[in-house]
């Protein structure tokens, strides 16, 4: 049972097929008819992806995923705002971001590149307006919070937040790499000013991903070379990678209708069928117009992080223990700190090609072990 | 076949063994555990990992495509090992924190936790032999005693001590039937990188073996007097903590003879130094002795009183306060904290041991009572 999509999801078929087409392209800035084959390749995914998320496709800057995306956000805008005004910029950051925010800006900071403040969140994982605008100063020069976050599944208000930003002059970067699956998003209409996201949460191969950067932002490009995607982003296009995201993207905003009341169902289903157990509590926004369709976020009394992670292998089930460190061993995760949660962690996330089998079964399995396991509670103390 | 649980630190040991296991045909499963915190070079927010031992115990795992796991048992760690082991100095004692460590976290409740999760045994990459009727133990099952390892250089039966009969039913020791070069052999021939890898330090959680700089950000300042065993003032001292039973180096002494600690008091924050006679130790005593097996114990034994000493001949006497050893030669160097350990005649079988709560150096003296 796979129960992980928020952690790396299915490849769609026509995400699959896009890239074994494109697998032996030529490179897409050669003059030659092959390249120029290959560079057509890329630039219609750029404007299939740009049109999908409300972008023009200049401003969509194909990255190796989610990471780059930010890190390209982050240090570009923070570092072109310096070179601007010749003062030390503001960075506001939510205390729930993503590592691949979060160390940026504590990176940047502690160079003394940014002046620093992370806004905290609610219970339910949600980051409030208000407190983002009450840490404003006349030097923020960007504000970077997660359309959702990956662990809760918050779904932060990011348009709100915007638009009282935009008024104010001060530019919102904002990870939406877990919300592209299940979600739209509209950069324009949202006022957004730049974005991350990675292709392999919603359908496409590991290892490419996309930024979108609004034409009007200043960003100082990380990787210099060859000049390509603006001089944002220099690096021979990998075009199968790219042509495969667009197409999973493609597919991903066609099929979301069905995928949202598909997995919505199965996540009640799950989350009902969980809670009813001793010791298992829901997590994250009680309201579900607040909370990904996609995710079920649960703390159990009855079992060690240690040894669910060993269970769920026995029992076939893929999900995610808790955030994973470098050595592979699940810690204790900044999201749940910053939202008070606490027992043992468990996220079940699911995906456009998740069966009511799996969610029966895993409801199946943890009422079996959660009963066979009740004596194990003060196993680690 | 067993279901057995490897702790796999990612050396050359646990690598050696979990090869072992593999090749008897157990079902076996690696688990890494997360400490102690060494990485200093870490960035920010990411402390948590000794990452090259991690990374070489996940390969280890892959190479022998068994389940691998990683455990965090930091907190455990600091809370049962390294806080106590800087709380037993403050008071004047020298702990082992090995012994602690495999009491507490490593052996046997590590072994509790494996059989909780539903295996029948845990292995570890300790130097020590388990016998069954006189033959090595390669399945779990009871009736097991606890030996001295082939390789005398290795042994690690000492900081075992607390195995009891019941627990070590449930232990395999793959590699302690084998010298250290046959281990690497066998960690080479099992294609692991980690062969050549060099041995670990004696404290895990001070790489650089430096346990008074440890300790001093650790414990606060204290000054006191340094005395000779006559009474006469020496010298001051800035801690008890900083010295240990049979230390001679860094007392800062000027004195015309060698000067060993003989006690480390810290009620009255006094350090004593007397010649090496000082040291002698008629007898220790162990107030809550742990043993290994059922069987009886024969009178006249052998005793170790460090983890790399050697064996000391005595006889062993039980009381309502525990365990009496009597030396049949004076001892040198005996610390409070320091375990000891009790091995039959032949220097082989390990009775099982505890910590030393009392010593004899006081009669030798009597200085403490003075």
């Amino acid at each position: 049972m796979y129960l992980d999509h928020a952690a790396s999801s299915t490849v769609r078929p026509t995400a699959r097929a896009a890239f074994l087409t494109h697998l032996d392209a030529a490179n897409g800035s050669a003059a030659h008819q092959r390249g120029q084959n290959a560079r057509a390749v890329v630039e219609q995914a750029r404007e299939q992806i740009a049109q999908h998320i409300g972008a023009s496709p200049h401003e969509i800057v194909f990255t190796s995923g989610g990471t780059e995306a930010d890190n390209l956000a982050l240090k570009g805008i923070c570092w072109a705002a310096r070179d601007k005004t010749r003062t030390t910029p503001h960075l506001i950051v939510s205390a729930t971001e993503h590592a691949a925010v979060r160390d940026v800006a504590v990176w940047l900071a502690e160079r003394g590149d940014v002046t620093l403040d992370v806004v905290g969140c609610g219970p339910d994982g949600i980051v409030d307006v208000e407190a983002v605008l009450a840490l404003l100063t006349p030097q923020t020069a960007l504000v970077s919070v997660m359309y959702a976050n990956n662990e809760l599944g918050s779904i932060n208000p990011i348009a709100e937040l915007a638009k009282a930003l935009a008024t104010r002059g001060v530019a919102l970067h904002t990870d939406a790499v877990q919300a592209m699956a299940t979600l739209k998003v509209d950069v324009n209409r949202e006022q957004i000013s730049a974005l991350a996201a990675s292709g392999h949460k919603f359908g496409a191969p590991q290892g490419v991903g996309f930024a979108v950067l609004r034409r009007d932002l200043a960003v100082v490009p990380l990787l210099h070379g060859g000049g390509q995607d603006r001089g944002v982003r220099s690096g021979t296009f990998a075009t199968a990678l790219i042509a495969s995201v667009a197409a999973a993207f493609t597919e991903t905003v066609n099929d979301r209708p069905r995928v949202v009341a598909h997995i919505t169902a199965l996540t009640d289903r799950l989350a009902a069928g969980l809670c009813a157990l001793d010791g298992v509590r829901r997590n994250g926004p009680t309201d579900a117009a607040k909370r990904l369709c996609s995710h079920v976020h649960l703390s159990l009394d009855a079992l060690p992080s240690e040894l669910l992670a060993l269970r769920l292998d026995g029992l076939g089930i893929a999900a995610s223990g808790g955030a994973a460190c470098s050595s592979g061993a699940t810690t204790a995760s900044h999201v749940l700190v910053a939202a008070g949660i606490t027992g043992t962690p468990l996220r079940l996330s699911l995906g456009w090609d998740s069966t009511v089998d799996e969610v029966e079964h895993t409801i199946a399995a943890f009422t079996q072990l959660l009963n066979s396991n009740a004596a194990t509670s003060r196993l680690w103390v | 076949m067993s279901k057995v649980l490897i702790a796999l630190s990612g050396g050359v040991d646990s690598s050696a063994a979990a090869a072992l296991l593999v090749a008897d045909g157990h079902d076996v499963t690696a688990v890494h555990l997360k400490l102690a915190d060494t990485d200093t070079d870490a960035p920010p927010g990411h402390g948590c990992c000794t990452l090259d031992d991690a990374q070489d115990a996940r390969r280890t795992a892959a190479m022998l495509d068994i389940p691998f796991y990683v455990w965090d048992l930091r907190d455990t760690f600091q809370t049962a090992v390294e806080r106590p082991f800087a709380a037993s100095y403050a008071t004047g004692v020298t702990p082992n924190p090995c012994v602690t460590c495999n009491e507490k976290v490593k052996y046997a409740a590590l072994l509790e936790r494996a059989k909780t999760a539903g295996f029948d045994a845990l292995a570890t990459g300790h130097y020590a032999q388990l016998r069954r009727d006189g033959k090595p133990v390669v399945t779990p099952g009871p009736n097991v005693t606890l030996h001295r390892a082939k390789d005398a250089q290795k042994d690690q039966s000492y900081v075992l001590y607390m195995a009891q009969p019941e627990q070590l039913a449930h232990t395999l020791l793959p590699v302690g039937g084998y010298t250290k070069p046959q281990v690497r052999q066998i960690a080479a021939d099992a294609g692991f990188r980690v062969a050549q890898k060099p041995d670990s330090y004696d404290i895990c959680f001070i790489p650089d073996g430096d346990t008074a700089g440890y300790l001093a950000k650790r414990l606060p300042v204290a000054a006191g007097t340094i005395i000779d065993n006559d009474g006469t003032v020496l010298g001051e001292h800035d801690g008890v903590w900083r010295y240990t039973v049979g230390q001679r180096r860094g007392l800062g002494l000027d004195h015309h003879e060698r000067r060993f600690v003989t006690d480390v008091n810290a009620t009255t924050n006094t350090v004593t130094v007397g010649p090496r006679d000082a040291l002698a130790c008629a007898w220790v005593r162990i107030k809550t002795p742990r043993f290994t097996t059922s069987a009886p114990i024969q009178e006249h034994l052998l005793v170790q009183i460090r983890a790399h000493g050697r064996a000391h001949q005595a006889t062993v006497v039980r009381d309502t306060n525990g365990l009496k050893i009597t030396f049949l030669e004076p001892v040198y160097g005996v610390a409070l904290g320091q375990a000891a350990v009790l091995y039959d005649r032949d220097n082989d079988l390990c009775y099982g041991g505890g910590m030393i709560t009392d010593a004899d150096r006081d009669a030798v003296f009597g200085l403490r009572n003075a």
